[in-house]
């Protein structure tokens, strides 16, 4: 039902073609209203902390979606702060908002005297964002807090896809709320959910992709045929797909993971550091494709190829690299050890 | 288009992680017996007949066939777990491993009920060795330029002609082929080629071995010369084989060991670099689970959808086209991570061994069972591309 509602609204609302020639930015209010208005923004946060109480499985449908329309207002930042704050049972206020921090390299500090310090970069829609849902170390551990964006610093700035990207810097800010995390929640567990709702944008971004670039090439003509008709370019969106069906196989089985999981285990950190680091080499591979099917028309801000090709590019960087992940995966199995690997890639 | 490629993140159940540990505690058995050695990837010119027997009695062969014949009834993601954990431990497979991922299968579909009575118990125990006789020596990818004749006799067909680069055809005790018995027509080149049930180790067939690169000889040349066979060895339709070749397709080229082939050397890279890792190592190794986790996903998603009574074919395709591709970048990526690993590691001299034997294999693995331009061609079909 959820993924249901949230493809007719961006129908309706987000149709890439007319969200390109709209130079006003006037798409941007009603899309947003009619997602709140369905409840989307909140899915992940239950009935009695304001939210809409979806299941984690169709949260992660809905992002898939949203990928496929390369959505450009903060929806999974917003889902991702309410599933923050109601770890801590916080409530979800209006509006949008976004995750402190949004990498793993900053951390914010819960001070004695209750307010929060620190500086995070590349924090997605901050610049939007009404409120922010904090991860913050203090000397008792992990706390979550919701915090007014007016109280913060926001040094404003843009990622490849022309999204806000901002750096937000918190000086001894009093939350709104804060609460401790619930035991055994930390930064790394909001990373891999992070990462595993930037995996599933691209996959979608890149299913997206893969349409666009197989219709076009269904009717450009050059050298008298449609330029499907040539082997060099069929064989290049074959593995376009190749590359689309495995961003897609990686998210939706690390979504399936997180949705079934107890807890934030070595199988469930394989799984989200997996498809974070596969959905970016796809991304990048994939997107490469559906450029050079497109050639120079898909280099131009005209054609809607960029609003999927440049934030799939983008969303790597979110909640972690690629190259991080890479690291911490390849230390997670040296540690194992080399006959727990298989083990391990068994187990899921 | 796009929506009919769907990978569901299928997860096995848990009949086959009791089913795991059964097949890990009797590889141990086997390695501690002596059987064969685990770092040492040489299944290829291995032929290992106790083994096969071994593995039979355990009921692992035709698992998926139905009773009647000698099969176990159990699932395709059964049957999944036993093909990945014997292609990880670098187990002999190669007596068993065609008849019961291919051969079993075509016949169940298309041979004349005597005859799977008389066979298929017997892949089942592990007492034969199946061949596929497609290539010939001026038709590889193009299957359906085969030349090789069978032409009518009393009582069946005489076969004359060559098939080539047929693996275990010197071992083999059976083979399912692909003759000419028509001419193609104008309107289907496709036209005039069946499939037949070959006895092997008879007069008439000389089998030719032709040595690799890696030093082994596990391909053959088969030459037939009036070689008789019976009417009840033609398996579906004369002419039509072109209908039954496809839906083998997806068995074939979906399984584990389309990403597993030179695994051993990710494991052994792993023990030589050691509990703690330098940053480029640890990105390396990272990646290339990451990588081999994809596959995985996709290859068992691909078992589910089998399971499922569908023909995932195009799926399948990607997942050989992508899987092969893998495994035949992962020794050279692993040498690239290895130029740094201490050179007192103990177990240097494994990994250069089989780092020596998985570059000199990677080459055949974008080629064999359909190299990697026939698998592009079928998933451009699949995008509406052809």
């Amino acid at each position: 039902m959820v993924v249901e509602t949230a493809e007719k609204i961006f129908a309706d609302l987000a149709d890439p073609q007319t969200i390109n020639n709209d130079k006003k930015d006037a798409w941007r209010a009603p899309l947003w209203q009619a997602l709140s208005e369905a409840g989307l923004p909140l899915s992940w946060v239950p009935d009695d902390l304001g939210g809409s109480g979806a299941s984690l499985a169709d949260g992660f449908a809905l992002l898939n979606a949203a990928g496929r329309f390369a959505v450009a207002v903060p929806l999974a930042e917003t889902m991702l702060a309410g599933w923050l704050l109601a770890q801590a049972k916080i409530a979800s206020p209006d509006g949008e908002m976004t995750v402190v921090p949004a990498s793993p390299k900053d951390r914010i500090t819960l001070n004695p005297d209750g307010s929060l310090s620190g500086r995070a970069r590349g924090v997605p829609f901050a610049k939007a964002a009404k409120h922010f849902a904090v991860l913050a170390h203090g000397k008792d551990g992990i706390s979550i807090a919701q915090v007014d964006a007016a109280k913060a610093r926001i040094e404003s700035g843009l990622n490849v896809g022309y999204d806000h990207s901002d750096t937000i810097t918190l000086d001894k800010v009093q939350p709104v709320t804060i609460k401790p995390a619930p035991k055994g929640f930390d930064q790394t567990n909001l990373m891999l959910m992070g990462g595993v709702a930037r995996s599933l944008q691209i996959a979608g971004a890149l299913e997206a992709m893969l349409d666009i670039s197989v219709r076009y090439s269904n009717e450009r003509v050059a050298f008298e045929k449609k330029i499907s008709k040539f082997q060099a370019v069929q064989h290049n969106l074959a593995r376009l797909a190749g590359e689309s069906a495995a961003a897609l196989a990686a998210a939706t089985s690390a979504a399936d993971a997180i949705a079934n999981a107890k807890a934030f285990d070595d199988e469930v950190y394989l799984e989200a550091a997996s498809a974070k680091i596969r959905c970016a080499e796809a991304a990048e591979k994939g997107g490469a494709i559906a450029h050079q099917v497109h050639g120079a028309i898909g280099f131009t801000m005209e054609h809607i190829l960029h609003r999927y090709s440049l934030r799939a590019l983008a969303w790597r960087d979110d909640f972690g690299s690629e190259s991080h992940w890479a690291v911490e995966l390849g230390k997670l199995v040296a540690g194992r050890g080399a006959d727990e690997l298989w083990p391990l890639v068994a187990s899921r | 288009m796009t929506a009919a490629l769907r990978f569901d993140p299928i997860r096995l159940p848990p009949e086959c992680e009791q089913l795991r540990k059964e097949v890990r505690a009797f590889l141990a058995e086997e390695i501690a017996a002596g059987t064969f050695d685990p770092h040492k990837p040489n299944r290829e010119d291995t032929d290992a007949p106790e083994f096969s027997r071994r593995v039979g009695a355990k009921g692992w062969l035709g698992m998926t066939w139905p009773k009647k014949y000698g099969g176990q009834e159990r699932s395709f993601l059964e049957r999944y777990v036993v093909t990945e954990e014997m292609r990880v431990a670098n187990a002999p497979t190669r007596r068993f491993f065609v008849a019961d991922r291919q051969s079993g299968p075509v016949l169940l579909k298309y041979a004349p009920e005597h005859i799977k009575m008389e066979i298929l118990p017997r892949i089942c125990r592990g007492e034969i060795c199946f061949a596929i006789g497609m290539s010939e020596p001026n038709s590889g990818s193009d299957l359906f330029a085969a030349k090789t004749r069978a032409t009518r006799t009393d009582g069946g067909y005489l076969i004359n002609g060559t098939k080539i680069w047929t693996s275990s055809a010197h071992i083999a005790d059976y083979m399912i082929a692909i003759f000419r018995t028509s001419q193609p027509t104008k309107e289907n080149r496709r036209h005039g080629l069946t499939q037949f049930l070959v006895k092997m180790k008879q007069p008439g067939i000389k089998v030719n071995p032709i040595g690799q690169i890696t030093g082994q000889y596990e391909f053959n040349e088969v030459v037939f010369t009036d070689f008789f066979v019976p009417d009840d060895h033609v398996l579906g339709e004369v002419d039509g084989a072109w209908k039954q070749a496809t839906s083998e397709l997806a068995y074939e080229r979906s399984g584990p060991e389309r990403f597993l082939e030179t695994y051993y050397v990710l494991t052994e890279l792993v023990r030589a670099v050691g509990p703690n890792p330098d940053t480029r190592s640890a990105e390396g190794i990272g990646r290339l689970v990451a990588q081999l986790h994809t596959m995985r996903r996709m290859s068992v998603s691909v078992a589910g959808m089998l399971q499922a009574g569908k023909e995932p074919v195009v799926e399948a395709s990607i997942v050989k086209d992508i899987g092969t591709v893998w495994e035949q970048q992962l020794p050279h990526r692993v040498r690239d991570l290895a130029a740094f690993v201490e050179e007192t590691a103990t177990n240097r001299e494994t990994l250069e061994r089989q780092l020596d034997f998985a570059i000199k294999t990677a080459p055949k693995l974008t080629i064999q069972g359909g190299t990697t331009e026939v698998l592009r061609g079928i998933i451009a079909r699949g995008l509406g591309l052809r």
